[in-house]
């Protein structure tokens, strides 16, 4: 499912005092079954942008057109579009409400209006792809660790079956390999299944090491578009809006300073790795 | 005498069903002894559940142990007479900014604490102002906090307990939901406040390379101290951090990779400067 944003503009609290541009003139397209990271500082407005996505705020100026359809056309249902474009919250766990883990999967595909045998396939495979066996169906999602209820809460909008998953932090608060397992999740929902990811996130590393195209946001603006290799080139510009590069980058990049001949294009631990070695001749 | 200091102690969350009926009791700190010295700056990691924030709220009699003690600056956390001399010596800082913050405008929010505690006046502006500068605040004290972002929010937060002088500040995920400028933001003012006024720190974080600068790391696992050192001990131990859910700093990461494929680097590097240093050292040409 591509996804083309065309000089979209939002503007909070148009025509009061506190009126902010949170949005300007933004313009991208993503492809079907891309994996986005959408990095900026906080107030940069990501979190606005990515709500533009499922219909749920409206540009005040600019189109969206969600495989070539215009989701401001007076014909579009925006309903159709979020169980196609699933939004997981910052926090999603703050959500979960139900008295069991499955019930709690299975309000979403209720709601679209599927039959309660038809959601409980779906809550059963989509609790299946988020790692959660069948000993934590009928457990309260409260009793659950954080990093578990961050899966289940993924889990019920996944059981809504969307082409594309649109994730706020999902990895804040969690432990490194917490972390680890919601990244890897992400991955092979993407490489197995096909679904376009778009994630936002303030972990520079965690970008490089699972986004292949990044935006970049700065006080409303989309600034850079590009490869995680070519964003993280500008590190004076990242660090100047909020930003910084993967920490392994700044290494190479010192490097470089200290007269070693190195590549610093990488971003990852393995990559800067090698360049290391190429660099020491070994 | 420490500045905190816990005596073997539990706590158990009594949990219950929607009758009331006790279903459960979870035993979220088990049998913890930590001496933490003045001006001390300390790190606690942990995975999810192992019981850190909980061992966090005991520090400034949110909670009290079930059993053994907590002293802060000698005084037993139990003891109903002592919480407000503890809260005034132990202040928290809490993972969102927003949830902290009460005045409309950043200097009031910073006084309040102090104007609770019934300081005159003249006082507490003298005290905010040096709590702000202290922060690097200073020129927004006019600003209204939610125009802020959210390290320049978390920053008076700091300052609102940094305001109420406290002995020790003690840091619960103060850095997981900012960016990273924020969160260079708000670790370099804890190591100032640590560096220059001896303030005490606790710091409670899962993010590995803020607490490579602290003179001593705590693992906790399962309620219980699972490993404790200085950071250059604790990151050498990647397998057993693996199992606790945790891992390392990425320059340590790297600094691992270059030396399993032969690299000539010696223990415990934590900082990408460190390494520079070391490959520097071994294989400088200049």
């Amino acid at each position: 499912m591509s996804i083309i944003c065309d000089h979209v503009n939002y503007i909070y609290s148009r025509g009061t005092s506190d009126e902010i541009h949170a949005l300007k003139d933004v313009c991208f397209k993503i492809e079907d079954g891309e994996f986005i990271g959408i990095i900026g500082a906080t107030g940069s407005g990501k979190s606005t942008l990515i709500q533009h996505l499922n219909g749920l705020l409206k540009a005040t100026s600019g189109h969206i057109y969600i495989n070539g359809e215009d989701i401001y056309d007076s014909d579009y249902s925006l309903k159709k579009l979020r169980s196609r474009v699933g939004l997981v919250f910052q926090y999603p766990e703050h959500q979960l409400f139900e008295e069991t883990v499955l019930k709690d999967v299975c309000f979403g595909p209720k709601n679209q209006g599927l039959t309660s045998t038809e959601s409980q396939m779906r809550a059963y495979e989509a609790l299946e792809n988020v790692k959660m066996g069948e000993d934590c169906y009928d457990v309260s999602p409260f009793d659950l660790s954080g990093g578990q209820k961050r899966r289940v809460a993924i889990a019920g909008v996944l059981a809504m079956k969307p082409e594309v998953l649109i994730l706020d932090e999902p990895t804040a608060g969690l432990d490194p390999e917490g972390r680890e397992e919601i990244l890897h999740l992400l991955k092979s929902l993407h490489d197995e299944q096909g679904i376009t990811i778009i994630l936002v996130s303030h972990s520079m590393e965690d970008m490089a090491d699972y986004a292949e195209r990044l935006l970049v946001m700065d006080k409303g603006s989309l600034i850079m578009n590009g490869s995680p290799r070519e964003i993280f080139q500008n590190s004076a510009i990242l660090e100047e809006i909020g930003l910084s590069v993967p920490q392994v980058t700044g290494v190479l990049r010192e490097m470089r300073q200290k007269g070693f001949d190195v590549d610093i294009s990488a971003t990852t631990i393995e990559e800067a790795a090698d360049s290391i070695m190429r660099a020491l001749g070994l | 005498m420490g500045i905190v200091e816990i005596d073997n102690i539990a706590y158990e969350y009594i949990r219950r069903d929607e009758e009331g009926n006790v279903e459960g009791i979870v035993r979220a700190i088990d049998g913890i002894s930590l001496d933490i010295k003045k001006g001390e700056f300390i790190s606690i990691l942990g995975g999810n559940g192992s019981g850190k924030s909980t061992l966090a709220k005991q520090i400034n009699a949110i909670l009290y142990p079930c059993e053994g003690t907590v002293y802060v600056d000698g005084k037993d956390t139990s003891d109903e007479e002592n919480i407000w001399d503890i809260r005034q010596s132990a202040g928290m800082v809490f993972q969102n900014p927003d949830n902290q913050i009460i005045g409309s405008v950043v200097e009031e929010d910073v006084g309040f604490g102090p104007e609770n505690m019934g300081i005159p006046t003249p006082e507490i502006i003298e005290r905010v102002n040096e709590a702000l500068k202290t922060l690097r605040m200073y020129e927004y004290r006019k600003h209204s906090p939610n125009r802020l972002s959210g390290g320049q929010k978390q920053r008076v937060a700091i300052a609102g307990v940094v305001a109420m002088h406290p002995k020790c500040i003690i840091m619960d995920e103060s850095t997981a939901m900012l960016d990273p400028i924020g969160r260079k933001e708000v670790i370099r003012a804890a190591r100032a406040l640590n560096d220059v006024e001896k303030v005490t720190i606790i710091l409670i974080t899962h993010y590995m390379e803020e607490t490579i600068y602290s003179d001593r790391i705590v693992v906790m696992d399962k309620g219980r101290v699972a490993m404790t050192g200085t950071p250059k001990e604790i990151f050498s131990r990647v397998d057993e951090l693996k199992k606790l859910r945790l891992s390392v700093p990425q320059s340590t990461a790297l600094a691992y990779e270059l030396k399993k494929r032969g690299v000539r680097l010696g223990e415990g590097i934590l900082s990408g400067k460190e390494l520079v240093t070391a490959l520097c050292r071994s294989y400088a040409t200049m």
